[in-house]
């Protein structure tokens, strides 16, 4: 008489759980809902409902002049704002083929990459905190207020800049400013490698993230993930690389890509480590444009209407979450016909159900915190 | 590959895609052939769907805009469908995963509907809401389960 | 002699009824314990919100003093925080969730503090300062502190909220899994010292040198022993039944108030207990440093005594509860399968392998 003949299991009724990671939560990085099917702690299905944040941002652009439409934008991912900005003026000036003055450039450049440094330090201290480490977290947001203290300087605003116009920027750097950040970047790199030392080869933060939520490259493309995640996974794709704008072809940097060194390529810590290196990089980028900025006048082309020439553009831009698109129609008026703007945290988020699948509700947090998602730019 | 053999290559998969040389958009208002083109687009080594926006023509046509890249030969191409308010499109989501959400956002802002799409609801807004926003008659409802909305906010001020 | 026959001596001159003699012996040590529990809650509570925020680049509490007395000059401020939040917690509004098991919930803070306050019954302080002679301290030790884990399943089973009742069955897993390590190696100071009495096991101590640098073997057994009593008492890294960027605060989601005091009381005492226990069984008790090795003559003063003993005791239990802080801070959390692959594959192999071949050196040396 074998075993399983004494058990009569079919009288037992199994379901599935339905848990509700609810709007409210601490470590899902906005209001964002999932509805998780776990049998036990091992998670079935994950259904996604996003549209909290909706705040019809692509209807309002509609009744807007273009250049009303930057403080909108910045609104969006409110952590990259300058990035949102950056990508809305590359995309008008698209369509108005304006000539940038050199400065213009370098103080763009600049002003984007120090918010990546900004957007990047963030994810570490959350996603520290998300499995369980809390002092990297305070560390990282003590250097992330002096980022901030020198936009304030900048523009006067401590998170939302209305800065990148399209046609220039709304002021020139103030007098100290070269000579701060160059401080602040003599002072944020020992620093750096504390928190490397507290995080990256921590045993336990190895465990909790290596081989978690593999992300195949062919699945990665095929689901339009692209930034730190997309490298992470072993595609070499920047577009700061693959289609420069801007200055980006005279500058010298590296792109990371992610080796599986602790584990799989593309492995939550591969998307650690990857958006870790992009720290040094911009870093770099940042005294290469100090050495060789020109002079010049910040508001020589900002146009005095914007009105766009009849017709449509497909503008990309590298922002620290990923490939940020502008679709912008215009009919030759001063408002926009229809403006979209494709998120990248909205194709990252959707590869959420793919990759948790299998995994326990720890795992789906790990997963969660490393594909770095801002719901404002999700729900617009 | 360079531009002339591109656009020829595309062209030549069905007869009714019409290329314009000036904005370098290829357009189709046949929809019902999207998914057969689409599935040679992709056999063509355009392998990643950047964005699909909607858009509300003037002349009471809506259309769909298709942007793809190949990250091999890094050619980027768009695509347009132009048709009628009603019809239905062949959702492209068994080819391009990214399509899956992309879609969903067009059919709740603009009230387009996929054909074989395997969760056709709204994305962004609740379930119960009446109309399709981005269409450019869109009026905002007069209540909303039982609130009353108020049109005139010249004393929210 | 303890305390509860101290008091019956002293109180039998009085000509009472013998039950009522006792309710009053018994009566005062409770008190007793009770206020080493409070002050040792309030006292562990600064000193946690102080180091974690040294270490985390911050100043902690500044600003609330007793009295007027803030605490002196430039980061020891905030002296009274404590006190102002047990009080605020003392007033707050007792929710209790619609649909939640309304017994249940009251009832299970109570098993908890009722665990941790009869562990404690059993812990001498010093040579001298103990409630009651046990022969066998150990083993009651051992036994008393598992009955917490009922408390905790029932806080999580019984607030009709899934992410507790999560945070229960992690618990009683976790919890359930960590006594056998503890037990293992707690037998370990019995098979040396021959006995099961507190008191057996630090004379040993001191008639011979800190168990801790007795052996190799024991010496391992001091870190499966701590590192398993962190996981006792949920402390990160074993913070997973309350892990709080998961489970918001995991099985204590729906308690406020009193009731969570409680808790809290029990956790905060729990750490005093594992540390209290690690410094008699591996530290040497309530001997000084001097006694680390025996190196002096017999009759050499080695600076102890009932009142110099708490004192070295109470130090020593302090350094271990500032480590366990400083855990918390710096590691993040394990997954539940990794804790519980910790401990069946990891420490329950040394620890028996510990066991053996600690009998095999006794026989040789």
């Amino acid at each position: 008489m074998s075993k399983e003949n004494l058990i009569d299991k079919s009288s037992i009724n199994t379901d599935d759980m339905i848990l509700n990671m609810g709007p409210q939560h601490p470590s899902t990085h906005g209001v964002l809902r999932l509805k998780i099917h776990t049998d036990g702690e091992v998670v079935s299905k994950i259904e996604p409902i996003i549209g909290y944040l909706h705040r019809c941002f692509e209807k309002h652009s509609e009744n807007l002049p273009y250049e009303q439409i930057v403080p909108f934008t910045d609104r969006c991912d409110y952590l990259s704002s300058m990035h949102m900005s950056h990508a809305y003026s590359i995309a008008v000036e698209k369509m108005m083929d304006i000539e940038i003055p050199e400065r213009v450039e370098y103080i763009r450049v600049i002003v984007s990459e120090l918010q990546r440094i900004a957007s990047h330090a963030f994810f570490i201290g959350v996603f520290g905190l998300d499995v369980g480490a809390i002092t990297p977290f305070t560390w990282v947001f003590r250097d992330r207020e002096r980022i901030i203290d020198l936009f304030e300087t900048l523009t006067g605003a401590r998170l939302l800049y209305n800065y990148v116009w399209p046609g220039g920027v709304s002021h020139d750097l103030p007098e100290k400013f070269i000579t701060r950040t160059i401080e602040f970047l003599d002072y944020f790199e020992p620093q750096l490698i504390e928190v490397d030392e507290l995080l990256t080869t921590n045993k336990i933060f190895i465990e909790r993230t290596a081989d978690i939520g593999v992300l195949d490259k062919d699945i990665a493309i095929n689901y339009g993930v692209t930034g730190p995640a997309l490298r992470a996974s072993g595609v070499d794709f920047d577009l700061r690389k693959n289609e420069p704008y801007s200055i980006y072809d005279k500058l010298d940097f590296d792109v990371p890509v992610g080796r599986g060194e602790m584990g799989t390529v593309g492995d939550s810590w591969d998307r650690y480590i990857v958006r870790f290196l992009e720290i040094k990089e911009s870093i770099k980028i940042i005294r290469q444009c100090f050495k060789s900025i020109p002079e010049g006048d910040v508001h020589a082309a900002l146009p005095k209407k914007v009105r766009p020439r009849k017709g449509s553009t497909y503008s990309r831009f590298e922002s620290s979450r990923g490939e940020l698109g502008y679709y912008i129609i215009s009919d030759g008026k001063n408002v926009p016909t229809r403006l979209k703007m494709r998120s990248p945290a909205f194709s990252n988020l959707s590869v959420l159900p793919y990759l948790s699948e299998g995994w326990m509700i720890s795992d789906v947090i790990t997963i969660l915190g490393s594909l770095d998602i801002v719901l404002g730019e999700i729900d617009r | 590959m360079s531009k002339k053999t591109l656009t020829d290559s595309i062209s030549s998969i069905n007869e009714s895609i019409a290329y314009d040389e000036e904005t370098n958009i290829f357009s189709l208002k046949e929809v019902g052939t999207w998914l057969d083109i689409a599935t040679e687009i992709k056999n063509l080594n355009f392998n990643y769907l950047m964005c699909i926006t909607s858009i509300d023509m003037e002349n009471s046509q809506l259309a769909l805009a298709y942007n793809l890249h190949s990250t091999e030969t890094k050619d980027s191409i768009e695509f347009n469908l132009f048709f009628d308010k009603d019809t239905e499109i062949p959702s492209v989501e068994s080819l391009w995963r990214t399509a899956d959400w992309h879609e969903r956002e067009a059919y709740d802002m603009m009230g387009i509907k996929f054909i074989n799409h395997p969760d056709m609801k709204r994305i962004l807004l609740p379930q119960d809401w009446e109309g399709y926003p981005l269409r450019k008659n869109y009026k905002v409802a007069d209540y909303y389960h039982g609130m009353y909305i108020p049109k005139d906010k010249t004393s929210w001020e | 002699m303890s305390f509860v026959d101290s008091i019956l001596s002293s109180l039998s001159s009085l000509e009472m009824n013998y039950t009522l003699l006792l309710l009053i012996a018994v009566t005062i040590p409770g008190l007793i314990i009770f206020l080493l529990m409070t002050v040792n809650a309030i006292v562990a509570v600064y000193m946690e919100r102080k180091i974690s925020a040294f270490m985390q680049d911050r100043l902690g509490p500044m600003e609330v003093g007793i009295f007027g007395f803030k605490g002196g000059k430039r980061f020891w401020g905030g002296i009274g925080q404590t006190i102002a939040d047990a009080i605020k917690l003392l007033a707050k509004e007792d929710i209790i969730p619609k649909d939640a098991d309304k017994f249940m919930m009251i009832l299970a803070p109570f098993i908890i503090f009722i665990a941790s306050f009869i562990t404690f019954v059993g812990v001498p302080l010093s040579q001298d300062f103990l409630i009651s002679n046990f022969n066998i301290g150990i083993l009651y030790i051992l036994a008393m502190s598992s009955v917490g884990v009922i408390g905790i399943i029932l806080a999580g089973w019984s607030s009709n909220n899934k992410w507790s009742l999560y945070g229960a069955m992690r618990a009683a897993s976790q919890i359930i899994s960590y006594e056998i390590p503890i037990a293992i190696t707690l037998l370990l100071p019995v098979i040396i010292s021959g006995g099961l009495d507190v008191h057996t096991i630090v004379d040993w101590q001191l008639q011979n040198r800190w168990l801790i640098l007795h052996s190799p073997f024991t010496f391992i057994a001091f870190f499966i022993f701590f590192v398993s009593g962190i996981a006792e008492t949920n402390r990160t890294p074993f913070d997973i039944p309350e892990a709080e960027s998961e489970l918001v605060a995991g099985w204590m989601t729906e308690y406020s108030g009193f009731r969570w005091s409680l808790f809290f009381l029990s956790e905060y005492t729990n750490m005093l207990i594992i540390s209290l226990v690690a410094s008699f069984v591996f530290l040497g008790g309530w001997g000084s440093p001097l006694t680390i090795i025996n190196l002096l003559p017999g009759d050499y003063m080695y600076l102890d005594g009932p009142i110099l003993g708490f004192f070295w005791l109470l130090l020593k239990a302090i350094a271990l509860i500032f480590i366990m802080m400083w855990f918390r801070w710096t590691f993040p959390r394990l997954r539940v399968d990794q804790l519980m692959y910790l401990c069946w594959k990891v420490f329950i192999p040394f620890a028996i392998f510990n066991m053996l071949a600690v009998g095999v050196w006794e026989v040789l040396f």
